[in-house]
């Protein structure tokens, strides 16, 4: 049979060469795109911290606007847009009660600030 | 008047059964062992749940090649094929005309289709999110890839060609498709052999690289706990499989089969608008490919090429790679333990040689048996999918150096 490579019949010494630099190819190829992933990483995080800094400046912006009225303040507190009133829940941590509302979410196919959890409680 | 008894006699010498027993000597010994392999194969597949998935096909796929006068595979059509000096060199036509069906489904390993659409399934599986929260993972991905190259060199001592101990090095890279698809190219007569070790090893991981990670880890290391990573965005996932795919390939050209279809099945998992691709790619696709696949390179262990010397030292050389690349990764684990300050866990380098998800739930029952709280599952994920694209970069490497 003939051999497929030039190389077939190579001799131990050129074998450790390639071996050796095989890996370094390895680590090359992979450390490269390491670093395109951090920067891309970095690119990301800082757009998240800008939006972040912005969320914070309007929500400081807010608080110092003065309240008009101050009966307001015995009034009960406005709910906020897509807020569906309180949850009431039976023996259930209220990470679980997340958790499974966010799986019901998903599972329905609708965003959570669409749906209406009325209580959930743990059938024992 | 018709003479039953001639009727009788034609339908022995037509029988496998004649075929054995008349020519025993002259390789019906060799049929009656390859099936009896062929049931222990089975059996590690069935009973002892070894890979099921692939090695009930492989098995079975080995079970009906040798079976005499089936006609179902001919090795004497594929040693032409790979022969430049015949008339049927590189001919896939006269394949489809003399071929039986394992032949056909042959021609998939070949052209390296099946490897290919079963890492877009495998693509189309993988949350690379791990990967992207702590891209230092990378470099464990590419230290447990030691096993490969000091495999290759083991083999050139062991009396192989070049092409053959590249095909038995990337059994090191705990990767079945990347080691089909690279021995399907440069040495399709081990094919069999190297496709067996490979998976049973696989399946062998839980029992293989416990002893290893307790070896070179202490005890204090393998209860550091690892803090949570950063949540990566949509648009990262998105934009990470393009990403991938155009580094990767421009770098080894070679890998861009593998790695366009790892990447592509990826994207299409994490566009959120290709949901019916990603869905056909992960169960339909996958099934299909992996009956075609398993029971075609099955079909290449003909008592000829693997009842030989060779395939033992492919069993000795594939566990060699299998627990080099481990102590590779182990070493990579260990030294970033060290310049972090002890803020990783090494027991997840382990994970980077690949054997998705298998190699990171080990990491993960290891690092609970030091630590019960701890939980290095995510952790070990990003070295254990970077172990991925490291094996298809290697197997590029070789492909490049031996194709």
């Amino acid at each position: 049979m003939m051999l497929a490579s030039p190389l077939d019949g190579i001799g131990v010494l050129d074998a450790a060469i390639v071996a050796v630099l095989g890996y370094a190819v390895v680590f090359f190829g992979l450390i490269l795109l390491m670093i395109v992933i951090m920067v891309m990483g970095n690119i990301f995080i800082a757009k998240d911290k800008k939006r972040e800094a912005l969320n914070a400046a309007a929500k400081a912006t807010i608080a110092s606007v003065p309240v008009a009225t101050p009966a307001a303040s015995t009034a009960p507190a406005a709910t906020a847009p897509g807020s569906a009133g309180k949850l009431k829940l039976y023996d259930v941590e209220p990470k679980t009660a997340a958790m499974l509302m966010a799986i019901v979410a998903d599972k329905m196919g609708k965003p959570l600030n669409e749906l209406r959890f009325i209580s959930i409680k743990e059938v024992k | 008047m018709i003479n039953v008894g001639e009727i009788l006699l034609n339908l022995w010498q037509g029988s496998g059964f004649n075929a054995i027993f008349s020519g025993f000597t002259t390789g019906g010994w060799q049929n009656l062992v390859m099936l009896i392999i062929a049931c222990v194969l089975l059996y590690l597949g069935i009973v002892k749940k070894f890979e099921p998935l692939l090695l009930v096909g492989i098995a079975f796929g080995c079970l009906l090649s040798n079976l005499p006068l089936g006609g179902l595979y001919h090795q004497e059509l594929w040693t032409n094929f790979m022969d430049e000096t015949s008339e049927f060199y590189h001919s896939y036509g006269e394949i489809m005309r003399h071929g039986g069906l394992l032949d056909i489904f042959y021609i998939g390993v070949k052209t390296s289709l099946y490897p290919c659409l079963i890492f877009m399934g495998v693509g189309a599986m993988t949350d690379f999110g791990p990967l992207l929260s702590n891209p230092k993972s990378l470099l464990l991905g590419a230290a447990a890839q030691m096993g490969v190259f000091v495999a290759f060199f083991g083999g050139i001592c062991l009396g192989f060609t070049g092409s053959e101990a590249a095909s038995i090095g990337i059994i090191g890279g705990a990767d079945g498709p990347t080691a089909i698809f690279l021995t399907s190219k440069l040495a399709p007569h081990l094919l069999g052999a190297i496709a067996v070790a490979a998976y049973s090893y696989m399946a062998l991981i839980p029992l293989i690289q416990p002893p290893i990670m307790n070896l070179l880890t202490n005890a204090e290391d393998r209860k550091i706990k690892m803090v949570q990573t950063r949540v990566v965005s949509k648009t990262e996932k998105i934009i990470f499989p393009i990403m991938v795919v155009i580094f990767v390939a421009l770098l080894l050209p070679d890998t861009a089969p593998l790695i366009g279809c790892l990447m592509l099945g990826n994207l299409f998992k994490e566009t959120g608008v290709t949901d019916r691709l990603s869905d056909t790619v992960q169960n339909a696709l996958m099934n299909i490919v992996t009956i075609l696949l398993s029971t075609a390179v099955g079909a290449t262990m003909v008592g000829s090429t693997f009842l030989t010397a060779n395939t033992l030292k492919i069993v000795v050389l594939g566990v060699v790679a299998f627990g080099i690349s481990t102590a590779g990764g182990l070493l990579g684990g260990n030294v970033m333990c060290k310049l972090t300050g002890k803020k990783v866990n090494p027991l997840i380098g382990s994970a980077g040689v690949s054997a998705v998800p298998m190699a990171a739930r080990v990491s993960n029952v290891q690092g609970q048996k030091a630590n019960p709280s701890n939980f290095l599952l995510m952790h070990a994920m990003g070295p254990n999918v970077a172990g991925v694209i490291g094996s298809a970069i290697a197997a590029g490497f070789l492909l490049s150096v031996f194709g």
